[in-house]
């Protein structure tokens, strides 16, 4: 027997939302998404009227799913906002490449202005040649560090006011497991907020519209919208420790499906005691983006790569810092010990 | 300070050198090592034990919150960790003057057997086996069956202001000294009169017990339960004996299986006094975590080589699934990851180091403030934008609403709001047919029996959880209801107040006197 939508009680439910439970057909389903997203927007004040606003742009269901709800509700609401995709391309044969095709197809359905930045272009080195020389162990290293950045450098280009990324609340409940495992005070108390505010002249704020959406429900949203997206996962990526908590978080979400809402909660509640040590921000002394050393990341792990000596960037080297900047070479001693660390 | 070893235990038994010889220990240079402590160090047996045993005191001695002469109820669960714990404690208190511990111990074993259908004669045979390692210690215990929740009073889930201790620096030390002159005078003829007891639990209780934790429709709900119980039943006990703390035996490991699922069931706000070394929510009884620098293994393997006794009790996730409740889940994936990443516990351990509680332990602080279960503090404001917010969120949107649609948005002073607010539904009615707009704070629920929704404003966030999964609040110990229709009452009591004119304010009396059926109704729109 065909079950009615708790929701409008006329249409036949074709889902179980799998965040409260309901049985609702596909255009309640639609609705609520969009309006939880709006709800999000305004109650948090992610925007102000007139705002250029950057939707970082992968091709991957997080992101398709956000560009689409933007534009709709920019239209439903008047946000006025000025909307614009932005890519990374991060040069992975076979991944990005594909990826960035489902990009500009969106940008003609969605007619959004589309920039892509690429790694080759900013750094002087695509993800192939970077694995190539330092192997699949810490490549995501370098290219979440890469990619980071060239959001931030993109943005500036496109001269928008806000990016806005597709992080869903099983992405946010992920970093607070992640930071907790790592030990990591400093971020576990930031990566539950919504939005960040400008750090310093080299940093675009950032916020994240789709905070307290389901993974579950964005498949579903992108599904029955048939969206087109890009659904291959990153052929240099599995970070085993990440795995591990991504698949603990899926194990969690069917033993008690808020679980992941549950998890946010407690980061959002969480407080860290006083005289706990954080890094105080700085900017990076070559290319001006934040930085907490004298040196940014990008620049040392770019150093590394330039060098030939990846393992300076991934490995706790803040004495060479001052050589890096100076331009000098590093003893053999040195050398050898990045080298050996290598194996 | 000592170290939390993590990755000694896997290479224990026999330590030998580089060329096969067998290594001395590193501390005293004599004897054979047996025991490898992280980064290589390798001790014997006596070094092993000195350390084990130091850990203990310098713990105890960085945190400073046991006061010389103070009654210290320790609570003994039959488990390798505390019973080490009581160990530690003997083997403190009989060392030599300086390093000696100088508290008045007692224990308390609290028999979940009811909780987990343990026929009477098995449960009889675990207090017998306890009863025989207490009464060795010659300490004074407590054999406490879980169903004294049944006959509770109210006050066991109110913070009581903390006795009045000595608080500023350099008390501890007076305290100290003033307790070894006292002890000096009177010849350490300490006559210590204290009653042990065992209470026996009758069958009717069992059964109310067992419909309790019957009505928990998930298994991470029934142990949720269990422990929130089990910790009031200890607080009673402590109160009612007399004992200002409480020794828990969680160690590092267990703690950070803990945090983990605590995190995980919306617990986050509580991570420090949950896993801290001191929690002081109850305020006149603290409870304290001395074994929380030991590993899980580092345990074992002192149990093991010292022979202390434990006894093995089934609880309730015995032989369940991986999947079968949060705990187990977090357990066994912690258990993994340290497989994998031998740091995994020392560096989540770490991270609770880093944390602490909002709320303090203000004693002053208005009761209706805290949870009624777990008596934290409430963790449920509405702030604007949250977790808490966007469930509340989706649950109105999922819900019945007709053909309504919200109003268009308008710009106020460039911020963007919603013009007309969205039709507010009736969240009280779990049922389907209760989605009416609410109009002036009636609706379907106002002649509702005590429903689980209504105990929500007394709960915190994870609190709610537990609640959630209940098939009925009714099964609910009376000491639990009668406080939550209190705290009802009051909250009423004090709406009518801010909307009575301002002379009024005071009067309280005269406001009582509000008609029962509006009790339950209460809190429609606050929460
Ligand atoms: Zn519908
Ligand atoms: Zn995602
Ligand atoms: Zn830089
Ligand atoms: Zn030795
Ligand atoms: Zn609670």
């Amino acid at each position: 027997m065909p079950v009615q939508c708790s929701c409008c009680g006329e249409k036949r439910a074709m889902l179980k939302r799998p965040k409260t439970g309901h049985s609702v057909c596909k255009d309640c389903f639609f609705w609520a998404f969009e309006e939880e997203v709006h709800e999000t927007i305004v109650s948090a004040k992610l925007f102000r009227h007139g705002e250029r606003v950057g939707i970082a742009a992968s091709g991957g269901k997080d992101s398709t799913v956000l560009a689409h709800v933007m534009k709709v509700l920019n239209e439903r609401y008047g946000y006025g906002l000025e909307l614009m995709l932005l890519s990374v391309d991060e040069g992975i044969t076979g991944y990005r490449d594909d990826s960035l095709e489902t990009v500009k197809r969106n940008q003609q359905q969605y007619e959004l202005p589309l920039k892509i930045v690429s790694y080759e272009e900013l750094y002087g080195w695509t993800m192939d040649a970077i694995v190539k020389q330092v192997g699949l162990k810490n490549n995501c290293t370098f290219c979440g560090v890469f990619r980071r950045q060239a959001l931030d450098r993109g943005a500036i280009m496109l001269k928008v006011d806000k990016i806005c990324t597709g992080h869903n609340a099983d992405d946010v409940a992920e970093t607070v497991l992640m930071n907790v495992l790592r030990g990591d005070v400093a971020r576990l108390r930031r990566c539950t907020a919504i939005s960040t505010a400008s750090e310093g002249e080299a940093v675009v704020p950032r916020c994240k519209p789709l905070k307290y959406a389901y993974e579950k429900e964005i498949v579903l949203y992108a599904y029955f919208k048939k969206l087109d997206y890009f659904s291959t996962e990153c052929i240099y990526s599995p970070n085993a420790y990440r795995g591990h908590a991504r698949t603990f978080i899926k194990d969690l979400e069917s033993v008690r499906a808020s679980s992941i809402v549950d998890i946010i909660h407690s980061g959002e509640n969480l407080s860290v005691r006083e005289g706990v040590k954080m890094p105080v921000q700085g900017t990076c002394n070559r290319c001006g983006y934040i930085s907490s050393q004298a040196l940014c990341k990008a620049c040392v792990l770019l150093e590394g790569l330039n060098r030939g000596l990846p393992r300076l960037g991934i490995s706790k080297h803040h004495r060479l810092h001052g050589k890096i900047l100076a331009r000098q070479p590093l003893t053999e001693k040195e050398e050898r010990k990045l080298r050996s660390e290598n194996s | 300070m000592c170290e939390i070893n993590e990755d000694f235990h896997d290479r224990l038994e026999c330590v030998q050198d580089v060329e096969g010889g067998l290594k001395k220990c590193v501390k005293c240079k004599e004897a054979n090592a047996s025991v490898v402590i992280k980064g290589g160090d390798a001790h014997c047996r006596a070094c092993f034990k000195e350390n084990f045993t130091h850990k203990f005191r310098a713990t105890l001695g960085k945190n400073r919150v046991i006061f010389p002469g103070e009654k210290v109820l320790l609570a003994v669960s039959g488990g390798p960790s505390s019973c080490s714990m009581l160990r530690q404690v003997q083997e403190g208190l009989s060392q030599n003057a300086h390093k000696k511990l100088r508290f008045l111990p007692g224990i308390v074993y609290i028999d979940e057997g009811g909780a987990v259908f343990r026929s009477s004669e098995e449960r009889q045979k675990t207090v017998a086996q306890l009863q025989a390692i207490f009464k060795a210690t010659g300490y004074p215990f407590h054999i406490v069956p879980l169903e004294q929740v049944l006959d509770l009073p109210s006050s066991t889930i109110l913070t009581a202001p903390s006795a009045s201790q000595p608080a500023h620096t350099g008390a501890y030390k007076t305290a100290v000294d003033q307790f070894i002159q006292h002890e000096i005078s009177s010849s350490a003829a300490r006559e210590v009169q204290e009653e042990t007891d065992v209470y026996e639990s009758q069958e009717p209780h069992t059964q109310a017990l067992q419909k309790l934790i019957g009505s928990a429709k998930t298994l991470t709900a029934k142990q949720d339960l269990v422990n929130t119980l089990r910790q009031h039943v200890l607080v009673h006990t402590a109160r009612s004996k007399g004992y200002s703390k409480v020794m828990l035996g969680d160690s590092c490991t267990r703690l950070a299986v803990k945090l983990l699922s605590n995190i995980s069931t919306g617990r986050g706000a509580h991570l420090a006094q949950d896993t801290g070394f001191s929690d002081t929510r109850h305020g006149d009884v603290i409870l304290v975590r001395p074994m929380r620098d030991y590993s899980a293994k580092e345990i074992a393997y002192y149990n093991h080589v010292f022979a202390v006794p434990s006894v093995f009790i089934p609880g309730l996730d015995t032989k369940n699934a991986d999947k079968a409740s949060i705990h187990r889940l977090t357990e066994s994936f912690v258990n993994k990851l340290q497989a994998d990443f031998p740091s995994t516990v020392s560096t989540i351990y770490r991270t609770s180091e880093k944390l602490q509680t909002v709320c303090g332990s203000s004693s002053t602080a208005d009761p209706c403030d805290r949870c009624l279960l777990c008596v934290c503090a409430l963790d449920t404001a509405d702030d604007g934008v949250s977790a808490l917010q966007a469930t509340l969120t989706s649950e109105k949107l999922s819900k019945f609403r007709g053909n309504t649609r919200p109003g268009m948005p308008v710009l106020i002073s460039g911020e963007l709001r919603q013009s007309a607010p969205t039709v507010r539904d009736c969240r009280s009615g779990e049922g389907e047919n209760c989605g009416q707009a609410q109009v002036g704070g009636s609706c379907c629920s106002s002649d509702m029996k005590p429903e689980k929704t209504d105990l929500k404003s007394t709960l915190c966030y994870s609190c709610q959880l537990i609640v959630k999964d209940l098939s009925s609040v009714e099964c609910l110990p009376q000491y639990i209801l009668s406080e939550a229709m209190r705290r009802q009452r009051r909250s009423l009591m004090r709406k009518e107040i801010t909307f009575a004119p301002v002379s009024n304010v005071g009067q309280e009396k005269t406001l009582v006197t509000v008609p029962g059926s509006e009790l339950w109704a209460v809190d429609q729109t606050s929460h």
